[in-house]
């Protein structure tokens, strides 16, 4: 297959994975441009370890990844939009007491909408990232968003965001990469500075990693009660909503449970500022309902018939995904009948939290996400 | 395809006048402040290009205080001028300017404020960015007796206003206020004297076609501003550090070279501007000209526009792409272009502040860069603004766009 020149916009992060992308895409035979997206408004500061968003030593690293690979560079900046579309929405979903993904979300609106719209209106025919992820096309010809060949480092639970109309702009050239440190090694081998600078971890607008306390800058919070399942008051709490369903950690809890074991974080009821807490395997869930769903791509048969469909549900970036099945129909969500993904899972999972994405694979393949709304488990349903 | 460049207030190609005399002093041994024979001719060389960089500026020698460049030529003056005062006498912490001023000005001033003390009062500019003449008059008046300096740029380096200096260097003297007069950008491209009336005047060398690195700030013998590098006392005890001799004789050629023929090519470049200018008007009626309509009180090297819907770094962007070498025309972040402080202080909202490009020439701007220009700005708006709309309009379908 000869495949085409394509004008396209290398996505530059100053990592190693986007570096190598772009270098990639160039060896292809492709046109093209660095740029550096700048998300902070405030880009005057350093960087320290895996930490840190969009910062001068970040950009200037992504410049020289280019002026290496000899491509124009660019700093373009998108400070605004991913302030309201990424950082007020994560403030937005833990005031109301559910736990957002930041990384996904700025996928969807900023890396693949904001700067893929820009860059196609300036004549660009792709957006080029360094995501450990495949875009295959199938014997149909249409676009399908499979995970990365090396397990470790795939991202694909964090594009399960995109549909079809933003696949068919997107390059991964990293895909078919066996292992990062093969991603590594061609850096050093290609001269790029960024070989081994680590990898970035946490949200990057939070350059501590302290989130808690962070939202707690953001967010008018008021002490309120933790209370267990029977609605009794086993201790306070400094604020509701920047807890997370399954968090252990930071309940001040008085009294000990007569189990003796250690309690969790099961419910945040943000309106009447009340965090519910209970043992582990309180946890547990395996029904969930799914909101706002979308499709990587083109929809499964059964989307029109409403018919149960096999899939394996991931609910976290790192998550173990585990086997069920889903259909397409409709539920009330708060007061309006909408369209939503029941999910059934054979196995019970923990730490579900509304807010959280769940992404449906078959096989290696992204069927698509839904945000999750409710979850139950329905064993313990029929025993209570 | 060779590039053109159109960045010139950013910084002009060195002359080569200046880069064969400075490759010339350099070759010199000696430290100027040496007492030997080789430090004396070393320090008749920078004796020397005083007297021809002062020269070009109505100066007296000794008035020619070499820096670093504008930035630091800036600090001191402002600085130097206020700490001064405020040590004399405790309640002159008063300190004039407009809101349109340079970074090197405007975070000193900044800096004045947060750590010593100062009170800043800005006079209002209009909307192509004249200092208010009578405002200036009342801020003078309402604050007698308590003004440590008063600072005013000669021409915007953004929107290329000129200032009425002359009238307001005799506002300030006639309340005995110093006067810092920020004139780095028009050093080179206006005729400019270091006239009566100013206490402190900042210079930059590459601006002129001398080599990054060097500057000076005029100090009217009478002054004594503090100094803000303690060191070896050189450059009459005001701004200590070895003389920079190489940079200075090479400043000195360029200054000589870019004031030998301004009058003739001011005008000459004053007509490239007023075809580009017209030009952008005719094709893209959407771009609105900021600063002066009046060629006359505009700096002859600049040209600046704002472009409705189109972002700034997206016409920087194709305009490079196209092999032409622009600006926003406002300072830069870590590369990242800020929405213009000048367009905001001439009463015009952050979407014009975000759309602006300039572009500023110099001597080896010619017709045909200008031609090239015109011939491609069109389509590169076309593409920026079209990007532009994306903001606003989405055309994909994000999976959470009905939210």
């Amino acid at each position: 297959m000869v495949m085409k020149k394509l004008k396209v916009l290398a996505a530059m992060s100053g990592g190693v994975d986007s570096a190598v992308a772009a270098a990639r895409a160039v060896d292809a035979g492709h046109d093209v441009v660095g740029v550096h997206l700048a998300l902070s408004r405030m880009p005057g500061t350093l960087r320290t370890g895996s930490r840190g968003c969009c910062t001068i030593e970040d950009a200037s690293d992504a410049w020289r990844a280019c002026e290496k690979l000899g491509i124009p560079y660019y700093t373009w900046d998108f400070s605004e939009r991913f302030q309201e579309e990424v950082v007020e929405d994560f403030i937005d979903e833990y005031a109301a007491g559910r736990t957002p993904n930041p990384c996904m979300r700025c996928n969807e609106r900023i890396k693949f909408a904001a700067l893929l719209e820009r860059a196609l209106a300036l004549g660009f025919d792709a957006v080029v990232t360094g995501h450990y992820a495949k875009v295959i096309e199938n014997d149909r010809g249409e676009l399908e968003l499979h995970r990365a060949a090396d397990d470790a480092k795939d991202q694909s639970y964090v594009l399960g965001v995109l549909t079809a109309e933003q696949l068919k702009h997107s390059m991964f050239p990293l895909g078919d990469t066996p292992s990062k440190d093969m991603v590594r090694a061609e850096a050093a081998e290609r001269g790029l500075s960024v070989a081994q600078k680590p990898d970035s971890h946490d949200i990057c607008f939070i350059p501590d990693g302290d989130t808690r306390g962070w939202l707690e800058e953001k967010i008018d919070m008021t002490e309120g009660a933790i209370v267990d399942t029977d609605g009794e008051q086993v201790g306070t709490h400094p604020g509701a909503q920047a807890f997370t369903i399954g968090q252990r950690r930071g309940l001040a809890i008085g009294k000990p449970a007569e189990d003796g074991k250690p309690r969790f974080v099961l419910e945040i009821r943000p309106k009447e500022n009340t965090v519910v807490v209970g043992s582990r395997d309180m946890l547990a869930v395996d029904r969930i309902t799914g909101i706002r769903p979308s499709w990587a791509g083109s929809p499964l048969a059964e989307e029109a018939t409403g018919d149960w469909f096999d899939c394996r549900v991931q609910v976290r970036a790192h998550a173990e995904p585990v086997p069920g099945r889903a259909r397409v129909t409709t539920a009330d969500v708060d007061g309006a009948s909408d369209v939503v993904w029941q999910i059934e899972l054979n196995e019970t999972i923990q730490g579900v939290a509304p807010g959280q994405t769940a992404v449906l694979y078959q096989a290696t393949r992204v069927l698509g996400q839904v945000t999750i709304h409710k979850s139950i488990n329905a064993q313990r349903l029929t025993h209570v | 395809m060779s590039r053109i460049y159109l960045d010139h207030a950013a910084t002009t190609p060195v002359r080569p006048a200046a880069l064969e005399t400075f490759v010339t002093q350099a070759q010199r041994i000696g430290n100027a402040s040496a007492l030997h024979s080789a430090g004396r001719s070393v320090k008749l060389h920078v004796a020397d290009a005083r007297d021809r960089l002062a020269a070009t500026l109505g100066a007296h020698p000794s008035e020619i205080i070499f820096t670093s460049g504008g930035t630091e030529a800036d600090n001191l003056g402002i600085k130097g001028l206020y700490l001064a005062h405020r040590a004399a006498e405790e309640t002159k912490n008063v300190v004039l300017a407009t809101g349109i001023e340079h970074p090197a000005v405007a975070d000193s001033l900044e800096w004045l404020a947060a750590h010593e003390g100062a009170q800043l009062v800005f006079v209002d500019v209009d909307a192509e960015g004249f200092v208010d003449l009578e405002a200036w008059r009342a801020a003078l008046e309402a604050h007698r007796g308590r003004i440590a300096v008063a600072t005013l740029m000669w021409a915007n380096n953004e929107i290329g206003t000129i200032q009425p200096i002359a009238q307001v260097a005799e506002l300030c003297a006639a309340e005995n206020v110093d006067f810092h007069v920020d004139a780095v950008q028009a050093f080179g491209a206006l005729p400019i004297t270091f006239a009566p009336g100013i206490t402190t005047m900042a210079i930059s060398g590459h601006k002129i076609g001398a080599p990054v690195g060097i500057g000076a700030l005029l100090v009217r013998r009478d002054a004594k501003p503090t100094p803000v590098l303690h060191g070896g006392g050189q450059e009459r005890d005001i701004r200590s550090g070895t003389t920079a001799d190489a940079l200075i004789v090479a400043f000195a050629a360029a200054a000589e070279e870019a004031t030998a023929n301004l009058a003739e090519e001011s005008a000459r470049l004053a007509g490239l501007r007023d075809q580009l200018i017209a030009a952008i008007q005719q094709h893209i009626p959407q771009a609105k000209l900021q600063g002066p309509a009046d060629g006359n009180y505009r700096l002859p090297t600049n040209v600046h526009f704002s472009f409705a819907q189109a972002e700034g770094d997206s016409l920087l962007f194709g305009l490079d792409m196209a092999g032409i070498e622009s600006s926003t025309g406002s300072a830069c972040n870590a590369g990242v272009s800020r929405p213009s402080q000048v367009i905001l202080a001439t009463g015009q909202d952050e979407a014009a502040a975000r759309s602006t490009q300039r572009f500023s020439l110099g001597y080896t701007t010619t017709q045909a860069d200008i031609d090239a220009v015109i011939a491609t700005l069109p389509g590169v708006y076309q593409a920026a603004a079209k990007a532009g709309m994306t903001a606003e309009t989405s055309s994909i379908r994000t999976a959470n766009s009905h939210r």
